[in-house]
């Protein structure tokens, strides 16, 4: 059948590089992904290296209190409203985060292995993350750090330990998918262990996912921290965070305004810009988009 | 049905001129179909054969309208008289359904799940004529038995799921006929089935077409099905039209290059029965020698799969025993439901059995744990059914490839790179791809790929599940070719999974027939698919269509007669 090999040479090719190489391209083709993402980008400079290039503390008093003085003015105690705005997002993106890390770490090992070893350890831990995702998680929030006590080391874990359950089920329903994969079947037939089936073969095929499901929760995180704060429950003074700015310039609506609408315009920006970054992220990032053509 | 020459008086009942489809993405276009013409006669079987992307499901669904918006259709296409492309929607549903009627490839998905197949056929009568409720359920009643499915009265209130892909396709021929329409357009409707199911499909839509009169358009990729049923057939390749002919003359004399291609690639019954037998490395080493070793064993092997609670074990295999011998290749050929994958998951130590024994290689691995079975793992290995999902899509191919040496082998970073360049070039695949990822591939590489990967090892047996089967006729002649070379280079012993008897006659020395589980028959390749004793072991071979009208003929009435036995 030599004449077979003719045909072969027929066969159609996609000439396309590897996925990774368009990201970042597709990324930036998004006008909206990329006003938010420069945006973020600012603000991670802004807590990385904000109180090293403005010059004023938080904790200093600069003039007098509810005046004109300073660039944004100050607040009821003569304090740089710019200096506590700078502190303040810190102290919200730091515990934002660092909820996120927690529950990206647990989350991820947790879906894992509920995905891929079945039977009783994902009954287990899915129906746990069921009972932890039937209560709101804001409620919850405030009733665990009234209760272990209003410290910004409660609040990320609290956060934290929240927003477990939702990279569980992300992870949980895409390595259950990939783990009947022939892929998955083939690495086995190769004698790979499972331990490295789990992490070089299924985690890298879940991480997109997971990325996405991270830039959502940080703005999630975000929303629960400035509310805990502002009910007194998250960040104690003298230390600043969004949710203690608005709470604080609640009572000054009157007389200097700018002390509430400040930190809650750029709670808002902040809010905003994660998610929209997000969005464009998914976009990009799942894999049912990125290879459609 | 008498063979129209297209010599007849009569205006044909649709024609088809110049017709284009484009379709266009982010600002390109593509033709999908380019400046096709054809025309089909009252009562006539026009077969469209094709490859995928051949443009031949496109074609027709423009007739009917049914194209996505993105499509730019262009050309003429005249039904009856009327010029279709220029009729308002409301006037191409009054067509559809009554007029022109469709057949889908998947009954599954052309059926709503929570109607009862009753329900779903008076629908389909009610839409396109004033019946009484009780009058179009008497109808509906009558066409299940024109389409002959068994106990029509029990079955008109059974929902969809509770009948078999047979069966469904049935119901849906009912509901394509209802309204008499005057053509029938049928897109692969036996792809997804069985081949003895799709025999009886095939046997009923030719008796169909003659008892109502209607035209018959038939989409497929399948040669075989074509010389089964067709008056004359269309062969289309990148959306253009390669040749036209009467069924006879297109079997006897193909004068286009690409139709005689698809034809010799076309693996079926009785092809190499004028060539020489297979060219295992067991025929060619061991004539007349002692027997070989025995590689791989199944002995009285039953797999059940457990229940969930309060539902029973599911026994998908019983009571097996086969043996593969040192260079030998057994087929291992059962339709869907078989148990031949379980099978071959069972030998790969991805399954255990719960009863009897599996050896491979001299080691039963029946109860070995999967930690000690995996430093044996060199020397068994699989390629898998599905080209698309066996490679992991984060990987280059050099990876892919390079993985089971990096496991069992202590070989140096470059010997490895140099072991796997010779393993692409081996394969036929450049051995500068391995940078490449796997959905830079068409599926025929894809499949190389894997087989790369499987005898990367030199093992010594290889279990292959259906490696061929989700690749087009002319892709499978290739990777076929491929592996008799391979097999017969290496000298591996393989366990060849499939439910193409014509595939398994141009490969195996030996074969094994299971049928729901159980295992019907095992012997000399040539004594099961000539000579078989079995019942279902003949009809499975006469249901499996061959590409030449005249033989298929002949085929088609014997298996009548073992069907009506």
């Amino acid at each position: 059948m030599a004449d077979n090999l003719a045909l072969a040479s027929t066969e159609i090719v996609e000439k396309t590089g590897p996925v990774s190489r368009g990201i970042v391209r597709r990324l930036v083709k998004n006008p909206r992904t990329c006003i938010s993402g420069a945006f973020f980008i600012i603000i991670v400079l802004v807590v990385l290296i904000g109180p090293l290039i403005y010059p004023i503390t938080y904790r200093e008093q600069v003039g007098i209190p509810l005046s004109q003085d300073g660039l944004l003015g100050t607040d009821d105690f003569g304090r740089d409203v710019l200096a506590r705005l700078i502190i303040a997002t810190r102290t919200s993106m730091l515990v934002a985060v660092g909820a996120v890390i927690i529950a990206l770490l647990a989350g991820v090992g947790l879906g894992l292995l509920a995905g891929f070893l079945g039977g009783w350890t994902s009954t287990i831990i899915m129906r746990g993350s069921d009972i932890l995702l039937s209560f709101p998680a804001v409620i919850l929030a405030i009733a665990a750090v009234a209760i272990l006590g209003p410290d910004l080391i409660n609040v990320v874990l609290v956060i934290g330990v929240l927003y477990v359950p939702r990279f569980t089920r992300v992870v949980y329903a895409q390595s259950v998918a990939i783990r009947s994969a022939q892929y998955v079947d083939a690495e086995r037939v190769n004698g790979t262990s499972t331990a490295s089936i789990i992490s070089r073969t299924v985690l890298p095929n879940v991480m997109s996912t997971v990325i996405v499901q991270a830039s959502l929760s940080l703005s999630f995180a975000i929303q629960v921290e400035a509310g805990l704060s502002f009910l007194g429950l998250g960040a104690q003074p003298p230390l600043a965070s969004l949710g203690t700015m608005i709470s604080s310039g609640r009572d000054f609506l009157e007389v200097q305004p700018t002390m509430l609408i400040y930190p809650s315009l750029l709670l808002i920006a902040i809010v905003l810009a994660v998610n929209v970054l997000g969005d464009g992220l998914r976009d990009v990032l799942d894999p049912r988009r990125a290879f459609a053509r | 049905m008498p063979e129209e020459t297209g010599s007849s008086v009569r205006a044909p009942l649709l024609k088809v001129d110049d017709l284009s489809v484009n379709f266009e993405m982010s600002g390109k276009g593509s033709a999908a179909v380019d400046n096709v013409s054809y025309a089909i006669n009252r009562g006539e079987v026009l077969a469209i054969v094709g490859e995928s992307g051949s443009g031949k499901s496109v074609s027709s669904m423009a007739i009917l309208g049914l194209l996505p918006p993105n499509a730019r259709v262009q050309g003429r296409i005249e039904f009856d008289g009327e010029n279709l492309l220029e009729l308002s929607p409301d006037q191409l549903r009054q067509l559809r359904g009554q007029k022109i009627a469709m057949i889908f490839q998947e009954p599954m998905t052309a059926l709503d799940p929570v109607y009862t197949i009753g329900e779903q056929i008076v629908e389909a009568i009610r839409a396109h004529s004033r019946m009484s409720k009780k009058d179009a359920q008497r109808r509906a009643l009558e066409l299940l038995y024109l389409v002959r499915l068994p106990e029509p009265e029990r079955r008109i209130n059974h929902y969809p799921h509770q009948l078999s892909g047979g069966q469904l396709q049935r119901i849906v021929i009912a509901m394509a006929v209802s309204c008499d329409p005057d053509l029938l357009i049928a897109d692969e409707p036996t792809t997804a089935l069985d081949v003895t199911v799709q025999a009886e499909i095939l046997e009923l839509l030719r008796d169909l077409g003659a008892r109502l009169n209607a035209s018959v358009l038939f989409i497929t990729h399948d040669m075989g099905v074509v010389a089964d049923l067709a008056d004359r057939v269309i062969v289309m390749r990148d959306g253009r039209i390669v040749e036209e002919a009467l069924v006879g003359d297109l079997f006897a004399a193909p004068k286009a290059e690409y139709t005689q291609n698809l034809l010799n690639s076309v693996p079926h019954l009785g092809k190499t029965q004028n060539e020489e037998p297979p060219q295992s490395a067991q025929v060619s080493r061991s004539a007349g020698a002692v027997p070989e070793p025995t590689v791989l064993s199944f002995n009285k092997v039953e797999i059940t799969y457990s229940g969930r609670a309060g539902s029973d074990d599911f026994k998908a295999v019983e009571d097996v025993s086969i043996e593969v011998r040192q260079g030998e290749v057994v087929g291992l050929v059962g339709e869907s439901g078989s148990g031949k994958s379980t099978l071959g998951r069972c030998a790969m130590g991805l399954l255990k059995p719960s009863a009897g024994s599996v050896s491979v290689c001299g080691t039963d691995i029946t109860s070995m744990s999967s930690r000690k079975l995996r430093p044996k793992r060199n020397e068994f290995s699989m390629v898998f059914q599905d080209p698309a999902s066996s490679l992991n899509p984060r990987q280059t191919l050099g990876e892919i490839v390079a993985k089971p040496l990096k496991l069992h082998t202590k070989l140096s970073a470059s010997d490895v790179r140099r072991r796997v360049e010779e393993m692409l070039e081996r394969v036929r695949v450049p051995s500068s791809w391995g940078e490449r990822y796997p959905h830079e591939l068409s599926g025929g590489q894809r499949q190389r790929i894997g087989i790369a990967r499987a005898l990367v090892l030199s093992p010594r047996l290889l279990i292959a599940d259906e490696p061929t089967s989700a690749l087009d006729v002319s892709v499978q002649a290739t990777v076929l070719d491929l592996f008799k070379e391979l097999q017969s280079e290496l000298g591996f012993s393989c366990l060849f999974i499939t439910h193409d008897l014509g595939v398994v006659e141009e490969l195996a020395d030996r074969i094994a027939v299971l049928r729901a589980g159980r295992l019907v028959e095992f012997g000399n390749a040539t004594d099961v698919l000539n000579s078989s004793e079995h019942e279902y072991t003949r009809r499975l071979v006469l249901s499996a269509p061959v590409p030449d009208p005249e033989a298929q003929k002949k085929r088609r009435s014997e298996f009548a007669q073992v069907n009506s036995q």
